[in-house]
């Protein structure tokens, strides 16, 4: 054909015209470069920076707004509690200096002198009892504080927290309590001419975009969903903390992204880490992984109310028998969890050590003919696949476990967006739940997990099993209001071994939390069992 | 013209009165983003209060209409996860995703008009016979691997570009955040723009190749030859113009299909726009801001199809549109 004898010009000029392109790109680069690095030459001279990534980012600025992980972790960055729960499970002084026991119902703190908040107005007992009946108004955080009357401030530095009868629990709900600058949250915001200590989650209101606490960090920028920037308070009043000037908090909400930006140097510090990376962080040289066993049970509710087989507490039992935790622990978490047989880890009052993982596959198949269901049975099962660490895979090795004998069960997975409806109004009869003590207390776990479902109480509100046990509820409301911790620990451990006797539901495992951060700051000092690592003593070489 | 134009927007409102009503009808199966909101310890009472509050207990076609009468008034309602208008939150993201997909357009278009020429005129040539094996590859793979391959490989092992965000930023027009202005900025557009034309390019390649091909081969460009017309023109002048048509039709849709696929780029490449912003709103349940999005992009559609119509006419005088006289 012709094209074959068409010479060497117009193949040239093809060439030519690519060059030039590449050409006129890197020149526009190298034109923007030039200008950048005059520019940013100047500021950045000492000023210590952490570039922290994280999977989500603060709602809010309200601390009381949502009673959530993340939110607690943010309170911990900009407000101070009272006290604070040190990695040993005992109460650090924070903004209380010392308490004292008064009656069966008052508890005296008093409180730390010369405290400022961000705003500079000086941190009071008054601002206590504000932030305590404003805990009222607050959808999320005011059946927390059911137990607790008005706060009374007997002087300026002292302050009675009063409970409505004798509470085992005022310490740990005294790490709640974030105080918020009264002066600064009372009067009417001119913007939507509401009152400035209003909680609304859906709207602006003037504490969703403002702050004032009495935390190492302030707020100075903040573009929701893209980043929040954090600059050390001057006048902080804990003379002996971290040495970080500036976090910037990046939300990366896909897990090999937040890993690559670690792993490029782009970030400093992730959490949490996927599983599935523990090991190439781990062994990744400037890199520092820790690792710690969680509070979150993963468990299965069986609901007996459904099917009439979960009734029997042999079925339920040989289910528990037929589960083999630690085969689950090992090859689908990847040794990123603790197996467990009950409701409490390991340091809470009501852990019973003498109760563990019972896997026995004879005994399953011998309880279920004793039972009268040697043949098996169908039933239905649903399970998030997005809320927990591998929570789609952990069902399907339970529904794999389960056939072995002869329980046949239909998996549905689905985000959890989508799981929490299907979950309340109990769609399967196998659900699954994991749960994280709000007040670090087995009791907790009881009340919301396993107490008969009561709508009027509100115990058992995610008790989809419907297991009902009176003795159960009477020993975690006595709990309740044992002071004696002993006494206390005794009556808790009763409730996991008649849980863990009647099988009343399956308990899989605790999962493990995880920090990875370069190795040139103290990730281990700052981390703790409730994952809030408290940035304010972060200290980076 | 003018006829025209009012039935394109007549279309266009249709388009969008039915997107936003599927996106209505199934937002339901999306969840209930009072869940989103709340801690886990809320009550159902407590959460049945606050989907009063926010209308959300209302029957379909009483949330539909209050809908649409606030969208008559460019209000399309509240973000919940953002506190603010949608309207708002869209304007504030779209920068992101426009300047990523023009980015991307670039990329396709320098790339694909030179080498896909070349491989139509030389097509057995080692290059053209290179540049067909690797548009195979860059079709058959999916943007999400090219883009975690791409993290691994520049940001991961080589170091040379950063592996998420939109980096440094300049504001210019009063709203529009740029990253066009810095070099960080610059440097983070890179491995998104060439992630989401990875599976455009190979296309276009493709398509002007077998599209120049064919008209190589016509009889006016015979004629041309005959004529003694230097190869550029004939190239350049005769064959490529009228390789153009079918690309041009192409391209609109593949712009659209390319918004589309800014949703995996951005979640990859934790790129602060609309496609991030849509995924999260789902899975967030923000219902408001979900079908504002759908809506939105509806009408991009709308608006990227009705201007290629235009082009075409240029292109092509021959041609017209029916109803633009």
């Amino acid at each position: 054909m012709k094209i074959s004898t068409l010479k060497s010009a117009s193949k040239l000029s093809l060439l030519a015209l690519t060059l030039v392109i590449t050409a006129m790109l890197l020149v526009g680069c190298g034109d923007g470069e030039k200008k950048e690095q005059a520019e940013d030459a100047a500021p950045a001279a000492d000023k210590i920076v952490l570039k922290l990534a994280m999977d989500a980012d603060p709602v809010s600025l309200d601390p009381q707004v949502q009673l959530s992980g993340g939110m607690l972790q943010y309170s911990h960055t900009v407000f101070d509690p009272l006290v604070r729960w040190t990695k040993t499970g005992g109460f650090e002084p924070r903004l209380a200096e010392s308490w004292e026991v008064i009656s069966d119902t008052v508890t005296r703190f008093h409180l730390r002198k010369g405290v400022k908040f961000h705003s500079g107005n000086p941190f009071t007992a008054q601002d206590v009892v504000f932030t305590l009946n404003r805990f009222k108004q607050s959808d999320d955080f005011k059946g927390l504080f059911n137990a607790f009357g008005d706060a009374v401030a007997v002087d300026d530095h002292t302050v009675d927290l009063v409970t409505n009868e004798p509470y085992g629990l005022v310490m740990a709900m005294a790490t709640y309590i974030f105080p918020m600058d009264k002066a600064f949250y009372s009067g009417t915001d001119p913007k939507n001419d509401k009152p400035k200590d209003l909680i609304l989650k859906t709207d602006y209101t003037f504490a969703n975009y403002n702050e004032s606490g009495t935390g190492a960090f302030t707020v100075t920028d903040r573009e929701q969903g893209v980043k929040i920037v954090f600059t050390r308070f001057a006048d902080y009043w804990d003379a002996n903390t971290g040495n970080v000037d500036e976090i910037v908090l990046t939300p990366i909400g896909e897990a090999p992204t937040r890993v690559a930006a670690l792993l490029s140097g782009d970030v400093d510090f992730i959490m949490p880490v996927p599983p599935n990376d523990l090991e190439r962080i781990g062994s990744t040289d400037g890199l520092n992984l820790v690792t710690m066993s969680g509070g979150r049970i993963i468990t299965f509710q069986l609901n007996l109310k459904r099917l009439e087989q979960f009734a029997n507490p042999k079925v339920r039992q040989a289910m528990a028998y037929a589960y083999d935790n630690n085969g689950v622990v090992a090859k689908v978490m990847k040794g990123f969890a603790t197996a467990g047989a009950q409701n409490s880890p390991k340091g809470y009052q009501g852990h019973n050590p003498a109760l563990q993982p019972r896997f026995d596959l004879e005994k399953a198949k011998a309880l279920m003919a004793e039972a009268g269901y040697a043949e098996g049975f169908a039933c239905t099962m649903i399970a998030p696949n997005n809320r927990y660490v591998n929570d789609e895979k952990i069902a399907q090795a339970f529904v794999a476990m389960m056939s072995k004998i002869g329980i046949t069960i239909s998996l549905k997975t689905m985000p959890k967006a989508q799981y929490w409806d299907q979950f309340d109004a109990q769609a399967a009869d196998i659900q699954m739940i994991g749960w994280h003590s709000d007040t670090e207390d087995s009791a907790n776990f009881f009340e919301y997990l396993n107490m008969c479902p009561n709508k009027d109480t509100g115990k058992g509100q995610y008790n989809s099993g419907n297991y009902c046990n009176p003795e159960v509820d009477q020993l975690t409301m006595d709990s309740n209001k044992e002071t004696n911790v002993e006494k206390r620990a005794a009556m808790l451990q009763k409730v996991e071994q008649i849980l863990f006797d009647d099988a009343a539901f399956i308990p899989l495992h605790w999962q493990n939390l995880s920090w990875a951060s370069k190795d040139n700051m103290n990730t281990e000092d700052i981390v703790n069992v409730m994952n809030f690592p408290y940035f304010g003593n972060l200290v980076i070489k | 013209m003018f006829a025209f134009t009012i039935k394109r927007i007549a279309q266009a409102i249709l388009v969008m009165l039915i997107i936003s009503m599927i996106g209505f009808s199934i937002k339901s199966a999306f969840g209930d983003p009072v869940r989103e909101l709340v801690g886990e310890r809320v009550t159902p009472a407590e959460r049945n209060k606050i989907r009063e509050k926010l209308g959300l207990n209302d029957p379909f076609m009483v949330q539909y209409g209050r809908f649409l009468g606030n969208a008559m008034h460019g209000d399309l309602g509240r973000s919940f996860f953002f506190k603010k208008p949608v309207t708002e939150v869209i304007a504030s993201k779209a920068p992101a995703t426009i300047e990523l997909v023009l980015c991307a357009s670039l990329i396709v278009i320098l790339l694909s008009v030179p080498l896909g020429i070349y491989s139509a005129i030389h097509p057995n040539r080692l290059f053209s016979r290179i540049i067909m094996g690797a548009s195979i590859v860059g079709v058959s793979m999916p943007v999400f691997l090219t883009a975690i391959l791409l993290i691994y490989f520049f940001s991961v092992e080589l170091h040379w570009l950063p592996s998420f965000g939109r980096g440094e930023t300049v504001r210019i027009f009063g709203s529009w955040d740029t990253g066009f202005l810095t070099v960080d900025g610059l440097k983070h557009l890179v491995m998104p723009s060439i992630a989401l034309s990875s599976i455009m390019l190979p296309l276009f390649i493709r398509l002007i190749r077998s599209e120049m091909m064919e008209v190589l081969e016509s009889e006016y460009v015979k004629y041309a030859w005959a004529k003694g017309l230097k190869p550029r023109r004939v190239w350049w002048v005769h064959a490529f113009k009228n390789t153009l048509l079918p690309v041009i039709t192409v391209g609109g849709v593949q712009l659209g299909i390319m918004v589309a696929f800014t949703i995996l780029t951005e979640t990859v490449f934790q790129w602060n726009g609309m496609g991030s912003m849509f995924i999260e709103s789902v899975e967030r349940a923000d219902t408001a801001l979900m079908v504002s999005y759908i809506v939105v992009v509806g009408f991009i559609f709308v608006v990227v199809n009705t201007l290629v119509d235009l082009i075409y006419g240029l292109v092509n005088p021959t041609i017209r549109v029916a109803g633009r006289q």
